[in-house]
């Protein structure tokens, strides 16, 4: 179980986390929706520590830690419980997708080469891409890119993995194959934590949908209940602009 | 007019090819001292590391602003009037000395500039998964910027090797001076140089063929 209180994160003199209390339990499913500058992407780097948050608490297992007063190796035991997804896929330019996979296994777990490359095949085999197990990142698509990024991270045996917007930076025509492998690893019950602007990818995947704007949380429950009701004036509102360009929402996919 | 002495050019290739390895040793040492001394600069820039940023940067302007042959002079003639137990210098330290100081002071700011140019969202990624900052650098950041700063690097190997010529003002018999002593035998002197320059060419080329060797590889990483 993963659990934090009171997170925030300043920039400048703004709080752009202000007080955040989010509790996720094993195997579920989570989507974060907000506009833009609202600090989706500022939470998912606070729990990985990629941002130092300013205050808060964080309980990741047997990790319980004020996050101010993290010390080096908390920092490397949180990191190691939460993967990250990013929007540009950040795979290490001089390795190949197999490498990419296993590097953490290798560097991170110690685990021996031959061991993490047979691990790191398993998951180019669930991702769809054996064969490209020794292409290098520049010679792949956005979609196949994203995936090797999906499988990096499903490597690491995270307590939970954090997207932040998979699919913004990809071409229309590979959005699908990464949406595909996400609700794959939905079905498996991976714990996900997802800031997308998906909307049907967060109706048919999501257990809890999180509304999220100006640092806070505004209002969050199961996806019928969001979408079906939103009871905030903010969330209709956002909802009201977003399905306007995002059709199609209540078609049965 | 009298064409070419090749007779002569001949001759002389034996008697410098004696010569040549004091040339490349002294610049394949100098280059592996500018290396080791160039990297730590460069992390000293690039961690900013306080005090001693400043006196690198210090350090960087004056080897970079005031010519190889006037850093060569002080440390044969200059120094051993500082330290006294320096007055032994020899003529190859002090070229080996004054090419590592020179040379470092460029090849850090190419080092530097190619560590800073690794995406930055590839540590991001690298420190997602727990990776510590010594391994971020060893595995993911150093090689990259490797890739980078080869062909400079390369280039500035290439000006080494020719620099090693300013010994022979120290008195040292390298190729350059092996040369002078020659032409001043035998009043050949266009004969005498063109050999010489012939020398230093072909090794440059031979460098110039194996750093395109190198470069495909490292490359091949980046190909779509
Ligand atoms: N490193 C930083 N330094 C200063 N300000 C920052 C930094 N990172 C984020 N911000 C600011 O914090 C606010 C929240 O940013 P964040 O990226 O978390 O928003 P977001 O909800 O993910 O937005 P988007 O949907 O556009 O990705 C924005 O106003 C942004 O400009
Ligand atoms: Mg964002």
């Amino acid at each position: 179980m993963i659990k934090v209180t009171g997170l925030v994160k300043r920039f400048g003199g703004t709080a752009v986390l202000d007080g955040i209390d989010l509790a996720i339990e094993q195997g579920e499913i989570i989507v974060v929706i907000g506009p833009s500058g609202t600090g989706k992407s500022t939470l998912l780097r606070c729990l990985n520590f990629l941002e130092r948050p300013d205050a808060g608490r964080l309980i990741i297992g047997d990790l319980d830690v004020d996050v101010t007063r993290a010390s080096r190796a908390d920092i490397l035991t949180a990191r190691r419980r939460t993967a990250f997804v990013f929007q540009n896929y950040a795979l290490f330019a001089n390795k190949t997708a197999l490498q990419n996979i296993a590097e953490g296994l290798i560097v991170v777990n110690r685990w021996p080469k031959e061991k993490a490359h047979a691990r790191a095949r398993e998951i180019l085999e669930r991702i769809g891409l054996a064969d490209k197990a020794d292409a290098y990142p520049a010679s792949l698509s956005g979609g196949q890119q994203q995936r090797v990024g999906i499988g990096r991270a499903m490597a690491a045996q995270a307590e939970v993995i954090l997207f932040d917007e998979p699919t913004s930076s990809l071409d229309p025509e590979w959005v699908e194959e990464v949406l595909g492998l996400m609700k794959q690893l939905a079905r498996e019950r991976q714990t996900m934590l997802v800031v997308t602007h998906e909307m049907s990818f967060a109706r048919d995947v999501a257990d809890r949908v999180i509304f999220m704007e100006g640092g806070r949380i505004v209002e969050q429950g199961p996806p019928d209940q969001l979408f079906g009701s939103p009871q905030d004036p903010r969330t209709r509102d956002f909802l009201h602009k977003v399905l306007a360009t995002q059709v199609a929402i209540d078609t049965p996919t | 007019m009298q064409v070419l002495d090749l007779d002569y050019m001949l001759g002389l290739v034996p008697i410098l090819l004696r010569y040549l390895p004091l040339t490349l040793q002294m610049a394949a040492v100098g280059m592996a001292l500018a290396l080791v001394l160039a990297c730590g600069l460069a992390v000293i820039r690039v961690l900013r590391i306080p005090g001693l940023n400043a006196a690198t940067l210090l350090f960087i302007s004056f080897f970079r602003g005031t010519p190889l042959l006037v850093q060569l002079f002080l440390f044969y003639y200059g120094l051993p009037q500082l330290m006294a137990f320096l007055t032994q210098i020899n003529g190859i330290t002090a070229t080996i000395m004054g090419l590592t100081l020179h040379f470092s002071a460029y090849m850090a700011e190419s080092i530097r500039a190619a560590i800073v140019g690794v995406d930055r969202s590839q540590t991001e990624a690298a420190l997602s998964i727990g990776m510590t900052n010594g391994q971020l650098m060893r595995r993911i950041v150093l090689p990259q910027a490797t890739r980078v700063a080869v062909p400079t690097l390369m280039n500035y190997f290439i000006d080494m090797i020719k620099a090693t010529s300013l010994a022979f003002t120290l008195g040292v018999t390298e190729l350059m001076g092996a040369t002078q002593k020659e032409a001043a035998g035998s009043f050949l002197y266009f004969e005498a140089f063109i050999t010489v320059a012939i020398f230093y060419w072909v090794i440059v080329e031979l460098l110039a063929w194996f750093q395109r060797r190198l470069e495909t590889r490292l490359n091949e990483a980046y190909r779509r």
